[in-house]
């Protein structure tokens, strides 16, 4: 399965390389940074590179390739699942992924990648099981472990491995048992020259943060289950049930989880809560162009939209751009002709717009293609897709715990063609 | 760290300058650190150059009392490359095998393949542990083991015969990793085993356009409609779909729900490689969700899915928006998604799709709109409907102001143009122009090529276009050249009168050209064009030569038959064989022989949804067991592990005897119930209990040995426990089960259905029938009245002490009252005591009006009055049944009778046995309880059990004469067991007798209410030695 891994940075300087049969001399990432080259931008990089004697497999997260070498025949899917799972451990366990820090705690590193394969084959790759093995690091732990030359290998025996249900650790103590979850929608849409809607869909997903003693069984349940058609669930929730009752029943893991991802899909009508307004417009005779955008709310159901960013990536002949924002601050990057505008809130009575002219490559004919606008936004406490949570029971545990159910909105790929 | 020398050395060299590397397995580290001081004198030997002494030390690990140590040390030697110590693994991972612990189990089968890399002489062997493994019963070594039979002997699929069923049935509980592995290798063994489903269709495929529609509708219906399907093709044979087959598909389909990439990826190409047509459109929905993945992820899928929907058009169709391509999606991701839209475009959806395409072409991203062109031009010549279209769409490019999007647009245009240049002679006239501007060499050249194939379109241009080129020879490129002395030589050919000249010319400035290829080809096409004194035979047909109908292109997309790799396969993404790749075998002709499947156990034949649950949740109910006993896990030896495991299973298995003992009984009396329905009743009622153990709280995917064990020998353990029951019990105890027996099973039912009375059964093994709802008592109490036979043998040693007076005919006037313990469940309330109140008239003049009067009760104790018996004739008797709620004590409770004249004071004082209603629970429940009610709640009593107390039905009569218990089974013949649980609140009373033969006896109870205790205590002892 699984020969080697390098981890490469985005100046192509391995500086981790973990082997799990015998050493693949990393000459091999040659063929890599061959097909970097080729690529030009680093997501362009194909994920899988065939080479004479292995493959190459990798992924892009954080600005870092994890590069997984397998010299048989494996389920493409397999590696790079798996390389996205070790990627999460390492966000997991040093809170952000990066080469600074993953370097500063290289033997953690080191000793996560060792439990998480055996042979090629994953091993242990729950967060709640490596975590038993190997404690993450805190500033404390690491001073001592500096001063007394020990490591971060859990001195109990890991017998979360052995355990029924190995997303959980066992013996979890709370003094304040909490449990919240996140209820986040993502909208990712086309939205046409004219405004109209090409395609919407809904990228739902219930994040949990579940801080309990012992071992509770929750039971979450929907005002409206029907609305989840297409879903797909963290191990630990009980399908037969969901089939039956549509309703989620689980033993959580310990801590911070995705329980379950939807997708409603385009085949449904999606509310869109923003619009674009856009005259955006190149004249062949003049150097200077027209830009205005103004960004209003619609089916909000009366909740304000904030933390709207627009960004858009304008033509090559475009060398600058002299704008005036009604609120929030823009920029544009003249090298990569990136247009940011940071509007914030939205308000209604006022809507925020972005006015100026952009001047053109003097003498170049105009640029035949109009920028695309992408947008960010956020709308708390509602779910566009009418998704409601009815209830949350536990049984297992005697205690009461605290129980919270938040709900966002988001843009997801939400992008408006001019 | 004890494999440190050898560890290290393999990686050395792999950390990189200035890098640390830890040449320590930290997984060895953190179990030996665990006990550093107990492992001293091992890590010395290990660390020794003596194999002897290593081999020793691995002796003294692997026999660990501790499964952890024992699979870490496994681990750890297995991962020692070094051939010399290839005979010690061998031997461990044999020794491994069968180890109790799943967990060691599991990583024996991953030692496998390592030792199998290091030796592969050992092959035959390691085949045999492989075998072994395979019949293993866990999700946790499932997965493994499969991966090891792929890295080691992928063509013995004969192996997985008798492990089909069990492997399909535990696949949903496996760990992801194992997921994929599974899946894919069962649909190689679903190819050779069965027959393909989509054999009657074939006629359906010779029309293709049809089928997509076909299927589509099947789709909406639902699976339901494939027999439908089937039956409506005139079949040869009717195809049948082997039960094997249907269950492989059935089982896997959840997992399209799985939060893994890679699982829902290896269910959809089961799916598309072995479901038939009607039913592989439910992956469509899965594989779209993935689109949302890391692009990495979306570039697997959208590969896979641009192959199946070539093959299956119809199963994306509705998705098409979900293609849509959006300005930030990397460029391979914008080519894959265009692909898939191209084969998706019909003559339905094509107007949308082309509007898509006019957004692309004006993107900034120049490879992709060079693709879009390209698939503007395979829509063109799929769709002939919009031929004309697309066709125009690109003439109107040929204006664009990028290079790169012309040329692009010519070559296509040229392919376009092939199928019918008579139409276009206008199209091609506009492209000559262009030679004039456009500087692309390929588009330059694809216009040459075209104005020379059709120069008879454009009789009058060409030759100018050649004058032009003519000038401009030397600054082409090689390619353009090329194409300008094929246009000369064509013309030539064609109008010699008017190019002969220019002709000549490029010809002489090709002779000269730098390159040689244009040399060559000048000098070739010179000797076949002019004639020559010496060779005229080749020029006389020239003409043919040159200007031969040449087949149109055909464009297709190049994902075209690359569903001959197995779908998500890492040779299906590169299109070529990758190293180690299994071919996905062929349908077979015949089907082979579908009975090798069958396994002994009886179980696995009935292929059903019910077995699959059986088997799903049978871990859970062992699981329970597992994790409350104080014994399981890490610490225990083997020998009690074993002895853990046996009583498990003989747990279990008691625990469904007792239950079943009401049922059996009766049934025994006619004569012995056959073999298969005793099972077939077993599994539904193992079934009932399992849901129960699943609301406990066990995970849903999750399962462990102990299970498995259990489940295999429960069996046997069953009967043996059935038949010993039978011995031992006494007429009397049978006959006064079933009432009370039967309310066990039911009320069990109850419980499960209503969830929100849920309570954790560790709490409450059995379920107290105190939850028997009204309905359902009523519905008892009226059984037990028809059930005439049974009546009186029932009531009388039920009804405790017999009859108790209340009211004496005397001090009544004439009305006597009595009062009998029923010990049926009180209807009205499940706390209450039922109360049989037997009236008589013995007076000459009919009582009236009889009725509870206002009842002056101590705290707690309530009373359920009996409807007022409005009259009693003289000498007439009649019976009420009241219920009494004593809250757990011997308190009386007094009320007042009371008839339309008079009023009597009463009271009724129970005797603490009638406190308590039987519990049926196994031997193992029996004593777990026991053990939790040790201390202040046990109280011991010694006695000598009188001669007329020495046999064993005598003896259970006494006791269950004093208080209203059940027995429990015992495995010892002198001891004797009783459970119950007070009616009030519930708490469990256990009463055990320990009679020797000698006479002498111990008695102890146990109850959580010290005074019932005491009390039970002393009424029974005298009444086992009066």
């Amino acid at each position: 399965m699984i020969h080697s891994l390098f981890l490469i940075n985005s100046s192509g300087d391995i500086f981790l390389e973990k082997h799990w049969k015998s050493v693949v001399s990393r000459s091999v990432c040659d063929y890599f940074f061959e097909a970097q080259e080729r690529a030009t931008e680093a997501e362009n990089v194909p994920p899988v590179i065939p080479t004479p004697h292995h493959y190459l497999l990798s992924v892009y997260r954080h600005k870092i390739f994890f590069v997984a070498v397998i010299q048989t025949e494996v389920p493409p899917l397999f590696v790079i699942e798996f390389l996205h799972r070790v990627v999460d451990t390492f966000q997991d366990y040093f809170g952000v992924c990066s080469e600074p820090v993953i370097k500063d705690n290289v033997v953690v590193v080191y000793e996560v990648l060792e439990e998480m394969l055996d042979n090629g084959f994953p091993l242990a790759t729950e967060s709640n099981i490596l975590k038993e093995l190997i404690k993450p690091p805190t500033i404390l732990r690491t001073v001592v472990n500096t001063i007394t030359g020990s490591t971060n290998v859990g001195d109990q025996l890991p017998t979360g491995q052995l355990s029924v249900v190995p997303w959980r650790r066992t013996g979890v103590k709370y003094t304040n048992n909490e449990a919240y979850f996140d209820v986040i929608e993502e909208i990712d849409a086309i939205i046409d020259k004219s405004g109209s809607t090409i395609t919407a869909e809904i990228q739902g997903v219930i994040d949990a943060c579940v801080k309990l003693t012992g071992m509770p069984d929750l039971t979450l349940s929907f005002m409206n289950p029907r609305l989840l058609d297409d879903v797909s669930f963290h191990p630990c929730v009980r399908f037969k049930r969901w089939e039956s009752e549509r309703i989620l029943s689980f033993i959580p893991p310990d801590g911070n989880f995705r329980l379950l991802s939807y997708h409603v899909s385009a085949q449904n009508l999606v509310a869109i809560p923003v619009y674009v307004k856009h005259n955006i417009s190149f004249r062949d005779s003049s150097s200077l162009g027209r830009f205005e955008i103004t960004v209003g709310p619609k089916q909000t159901m009366g909740k304000t939209i904030e933390g709207v960013i627009v960004t858009s990536q304008m033509p090559k002949g475009v060398l600058n751009m002299s704008l005036t924002p009604s609120q929030g601050t823009h920029t544009f990057d003249p090298v990569t002709k990136m247009l940011s505008w940071d509007v914030g809130k939205i308000n209604p009575q006022k809507l925020p717009s972005l006015k100026g002219t952009m001047s053109l490559q003097a003498g170049a004919s105009k640029p035949d293609e109009n920028p695309t606008i992408n947008l960010q936004f956020k709308i708390q406490q509602l779910a566009i897709s009418g998704l409601k949570v009815n209830r949350l029971d536990m049984y297992g545990e005697k205690y009461k715990p605290f129980k919270g159910i938040k709900y966002m909105t988001k843009a997801g790929k939400f992008q408006v063609r001019t | 760290m004890s494999a440190a020398p050898a560890y290290g050395e393999d990686k050395g060299g792999s950390a990189g300058p200035g890098e640390p590397e830890y040449g320590h397995d930290p997984a060895s580290g953190g179990i030996f650190s665990s006990d550093y001081k107990r492992h001293d004198d091992l890590k010395e030997m290990l660390d020794t150059n003596k194999d002897s002494l290593k081999l020793e030390a691995m002796k003294r690990i692997v026999a660990d009392p501790n499964q952890l140590i024992r699979a870490s040390a496994l681990r750890v030697l297995s991962s020692i490359r070094v051939p010399i110590i290839v005979p010690i693994m061998m031997l461990a991972i044999k020794e491994a095998a069968s180890d109790m612990s799943p967990y060691v189990r599991k990583t024996a089968a991953h030692a496998i393949p390592k030792l199998y890399s290091l030796d592969s002489d050992q092959k035959d062997q390691l085949i045999e542990v492989i075998e072994k493994l395979l019949a293993d019963k866990t999700t946790l070594v499932a997965g493994s083991v499969v991966m090891a039979f792929e890295e080691v002997c992928p063509e013995r699929i004969d192996l997985i015969h008798k492990n089909y069923r069990k492997l399909c049935n535990l696949l949903i509980d496996v760990e992801e990793w194992g997921q994929v592995v599974i899946i894919s290798m069962l649909t190689r063994y679903a190819r050779t085993q069965f027959l393909s489903p989509t054999q009657n269709e074939s006629l359906l495929e010779e029309n293709p356009e049809k089928a997509f529609y076909g299927s589509e509708e099947d789709e909406a219906k639902g699976p339901g409609s494939e027999e439908a399907a089937n039956t409506a093709l005139p079949a040869r044979k009717p195809y049948v779909m082997d039960p094997d087959h249907r269950l492989l598909l059935r089982n896997t389909k959840p997992l399209l729900q799985s939060r893994s990439a890679a699982v829902v990826m290896a269910v959809a190409q089961l799916y598309f490689h072995l479901a038939p047509k009607a039913e592989v459109g439910v992956i469509a929905k899965a594989l779209v969700r993935l689109l949302r993945s890391h692009s990495e992820v979306q570039y697997v899928v959208l590969q896979n899915v641009a192959t199946m929907s070539i093959k299956r058009r119809g199963m994306f169709e509705p998705y098409l928006k979900s293609f849509y391509i959006r300005s930030t999606d990397p460029t391979q991701i914008k080519i894959l998604k265009l692909e898939v839209l191209t084969n998706l475009a019909n003559e339905t959806n094509i107007p949308t799709v082309l509007r898509e395409f006019q957004t692309y072409i004006r993107s900034m991203d120049k490879d992709f709109v060079a693709a879009t062109i390209q698939a503007i031009g395979r829509c063109a010549t799929n769709i002939g409907r919009v031929r004309d279209t697309c066709l125009n769409g690109l003439v109107q490019l040929l204006s664009n102001r990028d290079e790169l999007v012309v040329a692009e647009s010519v070559v296509v245009l040229k392919k376009l143009l092939q199928v019918r240049p008579a139409q276009h002679g206008d199209v091609i006239k506009r492209l000559a122009k262009l030679t004039d501007s456009i500087q692309v060499p390929m588009a330059r050249a694809s216009i040459l090529w075209l104005i020379g194939e059709y120069c008879e379109h454009v009789p009058k241009i060409a030759p100018d276009v050649l004058r032009k080129m003519a000038k401009s020879f030397t600054a082409e490129e090689d390619i353009v050249k090329l194409q300008v002395i094929n246009l000369a030589a064509k013309l030539y050919l064609t109008n010699s009168k008017q190019t002969k000249l220019l002709t000549q010319y490029v010809l002489s400035l090709a002779k000269y050209d730098q390159n040689y290829d244009i040399r060559d080809r000048a000098r070739f096409t010179r000797q076949l064009i002019v004639p020559s004194e010496q060779g005229g035979a080749l020029s006389r047909h020239a003409k043919k030569l040159f200007l031969a109908p040449k087949p149109a292109p055909v464009l297709e997309s190049s994902f075209k038959d690359r569903d001959h790799f197995q779908l998500g396969s890492l040779s299906h993404l590169l299109n070529a064989k990758a190293t180690g790749y299994q071919e996905l075998p062929d349908w077979p002709e015949e089907a082979p022989d579908p009975s090798v499947r069958n396994v002994e156990v009886p179980e696995w034949t009935k292929c059903s949804n019910r077995e699959k649950r059986k088997e799903k949740e049978k871990p859970f109910y062992s699981d329970s067991e597992g994790e409350s006993g104080p014994t399981e896990s890490a610490d225990s030896d083997p020998e009690s592990e074993s002895a853990s495991d046996s009583k498990s299973s003989s747990e279990s298995g008691s625990g469904e005897s007792s239950s079943e003992s009401d049922s059996e009984d009766q049934e025994e009396e006619k004569g012995r119930s056959s073999e298969s329905e005793q099972s077939e009743e077993e599994g539904g009622k193992r079934k009932m209990k399992k849901r129960k153990k699943v609301t406990e709280g066990q995970g849903d995917g999750s399962s462990s040995d102990e299970g498995s064990d259990s489940s295999s020998s429960s069996s046997e353990s069953e009967k043996t426990s059935e038949t010993e029951e039978e011995q031992v019990e006494p007429a009397s105890w049978r006959k006064k089960t079933p009432p009370s027996g039967k309310s066990a099973p039911v009320a069990k039912e109850i419980s499960l259905l209503d969830l929100e009375d849920f309570t954790p059964p560790s709490v409450q093994p059995v379920s107290p029938p105190t939850i028997v709802s009204t309905s359902l008592a009523t519905d008892l109490e009226g059984l037990t009245l028809t059930d005439s036979p049974l009546v009186p043998s029932l009531l009388s040693p039920g009804s405790g002490a017999g009859r108790q007076e209340l009211l004496h005919r005397v001090a009544g006037e004439g009305l006597a009252v009595d009062y009998t313990f029923s010990r049926q469940p009180f209807s009205g309330d499940p706390h209450m005591v039922s109360v049989h109140i037997h009236f008589s008239n013995s007076s000459d003049t009919p009582i009236k009006g009889l009725h509870v009067g206002t009842p002056k009760l101590p705290a707690g104790i309530s009373i359920q009055e009996f409807p007022e018996i409005e009259s009693l004739a003289p000498g007439e008797s009649t019976t009420a049944v009241m219920g009494i709620n004593f809250c757990d004590s011997t308190q009386a409770a007094t009320f007042q009778l009371c008839t339309q004249t008079r009023q009597f004071y009463v009271s009724i004082q129970p005797p603490v046995g009638e406190l308590m209603a039987p519990v049926f629970m196994s031997e193992n429940e029996f004593k777990k309880e026991q053990g939790k009610l040790t201390g202040m709640s046990e109280i011991t009593e010694k006695l000598t059990l009188p001669d007329s107390c020495q046999s064993d039905h005598i003896v259970v009569q006494k006791v269950t004469t004093v208080a209203n218990l059940g027995r429990v089974p015992c495995g010892a013949s002198d001891e004797y067991r009783f459970a119950g649980r007070t009616l009030t609140s519930g708490s469990l009373v256990l009463l055990t007798l320990d009679a020797r033969p000698t006479g002498a006896a111990q008695l102890t109870v146990n109850s959580e209410k010290m005074v019932i205790g005491t009390m039970l205590v002393k009424d029974v002892v005298q009444a086992l030695t009066q």
